[in-house]
Order: C-alpha cells, then structure tokens, then sequence
C-alpha cells in the first residue's frame, strides 16, 4: 500500500496532532542543534564549547533564545516598517512547511490508528519542497530591502542570486531520481530504494544535491550573504530582538529540512540500513524514526564540518562554480540515466547495458584527462614569465646604519 | 459548505483585494509582493481544483523565479524611491482609461454569460494515471511538436538576452591573481612581496592621500593608489618628509 493510501484514511484530529508535533521537533531541533554545532565546531578548534548551563551546557541555546527576547526590538528610522516586520515572518513560516511530505516513519501506531508521521503524500511532493524553499527567499530579500542601509541590501542581493542559481543545481539533481523512481512523490521515492539507496544508483545527483543544498541554505563555505568580514551580517544586520530570532531559527530549520529532503531522497527515509532490517520490528515500526533521525543527525554533522573546515568562497568562484560546473555536470548525468532507464524499459540486454555504460566511463575519463592537460599546459605557461634579473633582497642593512648613527 | 468552498470565499476576497491594492500601492516593491501573494493564491486554487502540478509549478516558475527577478531589478532602485506619476506620454492617460473600460466590459460581458453549478466534466478520465501523468502524456506526446518549438523559442530568446546585453571586455589585459602573484615574487626586488605599503597615518591625518615614511624618514610614493596620483589629488609628497634623519639610500649605505 502507498502512502498516500494509508495518510487517506487519517482522522481530523490525527492530523493536526502530527503537525504540531512536526513543529516542536522543528523548535527542539533547532535549539539542540545551535548547542551541537557549537560544542561540535568548538572540539574541531580544540575548544571546550559551552558547558555551563545545565548538564553538558545542553540548555546553552534556551538561554540565549529567552534573552534574544528580551532583548530590545529596533526598528531602523529607513526601514520600511511594514516589509521590515513581514520579513521574518515569511522566513519563518515557509521554512515548516516542507516537512509537510517528509516522511519520518514507516507504518507506526498512532494513539491506535494505523498511520505513517508524515502530514500528506502529495503526487508532486519533492517539488513542493522546491516551491516553499523559494517563497522563502523572500523573506531574505525583502528583508535585506527593507531595512533601508547598504549592507543588508548587498547581502540581500548576493543571496537572492545566490539561492536561484543553486535551485537549479537542487532541481535538476532531483530529475535523476525521478526518472529513476517514476514519481515525484515522497513515498513512491522512498519504496523504489527498497533494494538499492539512490546515493548508490544516483551518486552524481547526491554529490550535486549536497553540495547546492549547502548553497541554498547560505552556510559555510557558502554564507556569501552574510559574510561577517564584509558585509557586517548581510541581509539580519539590521535585525534584533525576536525577528532576529525568527531568523535564526528559519536558517536552522533550514539546514533539518534540506537534510531531511536528502536522506528521504537519497538515503532510502526512515528505512533500516541494509542488514538492520529486523529493528523494525522492535518498538512497532517507530524504530524507523531513530535511524530517519540517526541520518539527518548526519547529514547536520557534515554542515558543521564543512563549517569547521573549509574557508568562504569568493563571489564569483561561487557563482561559476554552479553555473558552469553543478549544472551542466548534471544535465549529461541526466542524459546518461535518462538512458539507462529507456535501455532497462525497452529490455536492452545486458551487454547493451554494459557497452553504454563503458563507452560514458570512457569518454568520461577522456574529457578529464584532455582537461588536465589543457590545465597543466595552462599552468606551465603561467609559470613561465621569462628571464628575470636576480632580486634584491630588502634586508636591512643594519651595520651601516649604526655606523652611520655613530 | 465543503472545505473547498471555505476555502475559496476565504482566499478569493484576499487575492481580489491584493490584486486592486497592487495598482495603488506607491513603492514598485509593496507591489511586486501583493502580485506575489496573488499568485500563490491561485497556484493554492489551482491544487484546490485537482491540478498539483500546475499549482507547484506556478510557485516555482512565477512566484520562485519570475517575479523574484522582478524584484531583485527593483531592489537596486532603493527604498526611498517612488514611482513619478507626471504624464510623460501625451494623452496616455485617457488611451490607458478606454482601454481598460473596454477590456472590462468584454470580460464582464463573458463572465455573466457563464454558466455556473455545473458538475466538472472529463477531469476524472484526464487525472485517470494520476495528474503528472496525465500531463506529461499529454506534453510529451499528442504536443510534443509544440512543447519542442516553444521550448527552441525559449532558447532563442535567452540566448539573444544573452547576445544583447553582453559588453566587450576592456583591450587591457588583466593578469590573473596567480600571474600577479608570481610576477611580484620575479620582479626587480621583491621588497613589494607581501603587497604595496597602506597609506600614512599620522596623529593629524588619517587619509588614503597621504604617504607612508620609509625608516630613513623619506615618504614613500607607492603607498598611494595610482588612481589618485593620475587625478592629481595627492599633496607633494616630499613636504612629509621628516628630516634629522641619516640619508640612507636603497642599498643602505650612507
């Protein structure tokens, strides 16, 4: 049976249930994963990390939500009052809202109904994620407009660029599973990798999918938009108080709900690693929501990571990077599954299979060593700027001075 | 009253009101949200009426892209400017007010001659495969001659944007950061390896025209941006030079 079929058959009250309890695990998450990201990023700088308030300094993040509350609401005199206040709104709300066609469990019982933790198996369900993700940019532009002053506008600028580049990138890395699971809903995704993880069959899409994913939610090294060096804090320098609040909470739920959409894509959703099969078993079906938990957890790991690691691109290496690597990269891997699958339909033989297969291995291969000679040639010549006289060295000549002082 | 109708008398009333606001809002920005909202409304009755793809798209596309790059031109309009109501074109006005009367009267016209309280008929039998399905079929093949056209059409008018907007690139060329690099390494000393001296700043200045004071005293001339130098905004420097000080030359010696 479907999703869609079982979600049919949910009560009024089993709905509303489930998305409030889809928002406190958004709220919770949030305020677990700001004290994670800091004691995670604090031990990779050889750093303790909060752990004063409370076990662990767990409830770190609550403190600094309730005195972000406190705190005092600014409105700039050049901001436009009405879109300076809808700003965050927009933000926060539309970032919820994908987890709408996440889902978190297989079949569970649910208070007694049999049911999946998941609001609505939409046919078109991965495109709606697409759709809320940028009716959310407006809140990062409008916000960047309307606080009236320079920076948040640059910020604002960059980001929108930013995050319509790096949807393409997204959506066309989603077009391989499609192709490959028939269907562009959350379920079906999920039941066609009951034998292979598409992160296996797909790797390319993964790549490409997680790398724009961290572009599409400004992160490090993507965080163009609000690149404290030099843009103060881009788009929420303006901001204080509870929408500055509203904010970082969006840019959380954010990072959970693109590491949500990539494990229900890629990594198979709430299902069971290959070999764990039997847990589910156990706890009557809501295991599955540990290891759905377990790979989002994961997937949040890698941002911090990534955060910990790597330096800020520069803008325009940024912008190059997506428009001439991710996605034309993408569109020839879409050909070659697009391929594959017409070959696997009409019932291509094996051999047929294997030949394409090789002859894309191969040409593959070409291009990129074709590519790295150009390259090193390139590099030679870089290298090659002529016969120079021998510097001289400014070192100074300190005998003479002192000498000379005397 | 079905969750349907509740959910068009609640809507509708919004999207007819942003719609009419739209035309007597001031800033091109408050607009170009109102139209935003527009269009998530109906993309929202577009899924109401059994049509998802087409209500997920018109988010995407429209809402998402569309009207985004409208805004991302208005946003480098600023948020003080307002839109000038002077009539710049003589007699727009009334050609604009006629054709809006007529436009109206031709709509209102097909509107009331609707017949209203039918049941839908063939969505079912186009839904039968599903709603994707059922339209992909219909685009990639009974259309596929025209999705084909229109879509070369598309690539037609991108690449012309793409033609007319492109500017020449200055004769001059501009060495790669690696080039420079290198070359600052190579050059005659490589006294200007870690980059050309900031300029001077004094207990009085404090300013990008002043020079830096070499060790010896004598200020130094490549402490100043060419471009000021070219303008001639830059003071003499020789007038900073602090004196008292022993002369040394660039080799050091006295």
């Amino acid at each position: 049976m479907s999703n869609s079929a079982i979600l049919l058959d949910d009560p009024g009250w089993v709905i509303a249930l489930k998305g409030l309890l889809i928002f406190v695990l958004c709220v919770v998450l949030t305020l677990m994963s700001v004290w994670g990201e800091r004691r995670i990023v604090a031990r990779m700088q050889m750093r303790l990390g909060p752990n004063r308030v409370g076990p662990f300094g767990l409830i770190q993040a609550l403190a600094d939500g309730v005195k972000l509350a406190l705190k005092e609401d600014i409105i700039p005199k050049a901001a436009d009052r009405a879109v300076f206040i809808l700003a965050p709104i927009i933000s926060a709300t539309t970032c919820f809202m994908a987890f709408a066609v996440i889902p978190m469990t297989g079949v569970v019982n649910f208070f007694g109904q049999e049911t999946i933790m998941q609001l609505t198996d939409l046919p078109v369900g991965v495109l709606y994620v697409l759709a809320t993700a940028s009716i959310g940019v407006y809140g990062i532009v409008l916000a960047g407009w309307s606080s009236g002053s320079t920076y948040p506008l640059l910020g604002g600028l960059r980001s929108s660029a930013q995050v319509i580049s790096y949807e393409i990138a997204m959506g066309l890395s989603f077009v391989g599973v499609f192709i490959y699971a028939g269907s562009m809903s959350t379920g079906d995704i999920i039941a066609s990798q009951s034998t292979w993880w598409n992160v296996v069959v797909l790797f390319p899409s993964f790549a490409i999918y997680v790398i724009s994913m961290v572009g599409e939610t400004n992160r490090a090294p993507f965080d163009l938009a609000e690149a404290e060096g030099e843009l103060v804090g881009g788009f929420h320098t303006e901001y204080s108080s509870l929408k500055f609040a509203l904010f970082f909470l969006a840019e959380y739920v954010n990072i959970i709900a693109v590491s949500a959409l990539a494990t229900t894509l890629f990594l198979g959703g709430p299902s069971a690693p290959p070999g764990f099969g039997f847990t589910e078993s156990w706890l009557g079906g809501w295991f599955t929501f540990i290891w759905f938990f377990l790979k989002v957890l994961g997937f949040f790991f890698f941002f911090v990571w990534l955060r910990g690691t790597l330096p800020r691109l520069r803008y325009d290496q940024f912008m190059k990077f997506g428009w001439k690597v991710l996605i034309p990269v993408n569109v020839a891997w879409i050909l070659v599954v697009a391929t594959l699958r017409l070959m696997t339909q009409e019932g291509a033989s094996q051999f047929m299979i294997a030949a394409f297969t090789g002859g894309v291995v191969l040409a593959v291969l070409a291009a990129m060593s074709i590519y790295d000679s150009t390259k090193r040639k390139a590099e030679e010549r870089a290298h090659d700027v002529g016969e120079m006289p021998e510097p001289t060295f400014p070192v100074p000549a300190l005998p003479t001075i002192k000498k000379a002082v005397e | 009253m079905t969750g349907e109708s509740i959910l068009f008398w609640v809507l509708a009333p919004l999207a007819v009101a942003a719609s009419v606001a739209m035309l007597f809002m001031k800033k091109a920005v408050h607009s170009a949200i109102l139209l935003a909202w527009v269009m998530i409304t109906l993309a929202i009755f577009y899924i109401a009426l059994e049509a998802p793809f087409l209500g997920i798209v018109q988010i995407v596309v429209y809402t998402g892209a569309v009207m985004m790059l409208f805004l991302f031109i208005l946003m480098l309009v600023g948020v003080d400017s307002s839109d000038s109501l002077v009539e710049k074109i003589k007699g727009i006005r009334a050609v604009a007010i006629f054709t809006v009367l007529g436009f109206a009267g031709a709509l209102t016209s097909l509107i009331a001659r609707a017949d209203l309280g039918r049941e839908p008929v063939g969505l079912s039998t186009a839904n039968q495969d599903g709603n994707v399905e059922g339209l992909a079929a219909l685009l990639f093949g009974d259309y596929v001659w025209a999705f084909e056209v229109i879509s070369a059409l598309l690539i037609t008018a991108a690449l012309g944007a793409m033609v007319l907007a492109h500017s020449e690139k200055s004769d001059v060329a501009r060495n790669s950061q690696r080039a420079r690099s290198i070359a600052r390494f190579r050059g005659k000393s490589i006294a200007t390896a870690a980059g050309l001296p900031g300029s001077g700043v004094y207990a009085r200045n404090n300013s990008v025209d002043l020079p830096a004071l070499l060790p010896d005293g004598k200020p130094s001339d490549l402490s100043i941006a060419e471009v000021l130098h070219r303008r001639g905004d830059v003071q003499e420097t020789k007038s900073y030079a602090l004196d008292g000080l022993p002369q040394i030359d660039e080799e050091g010696k006295k």
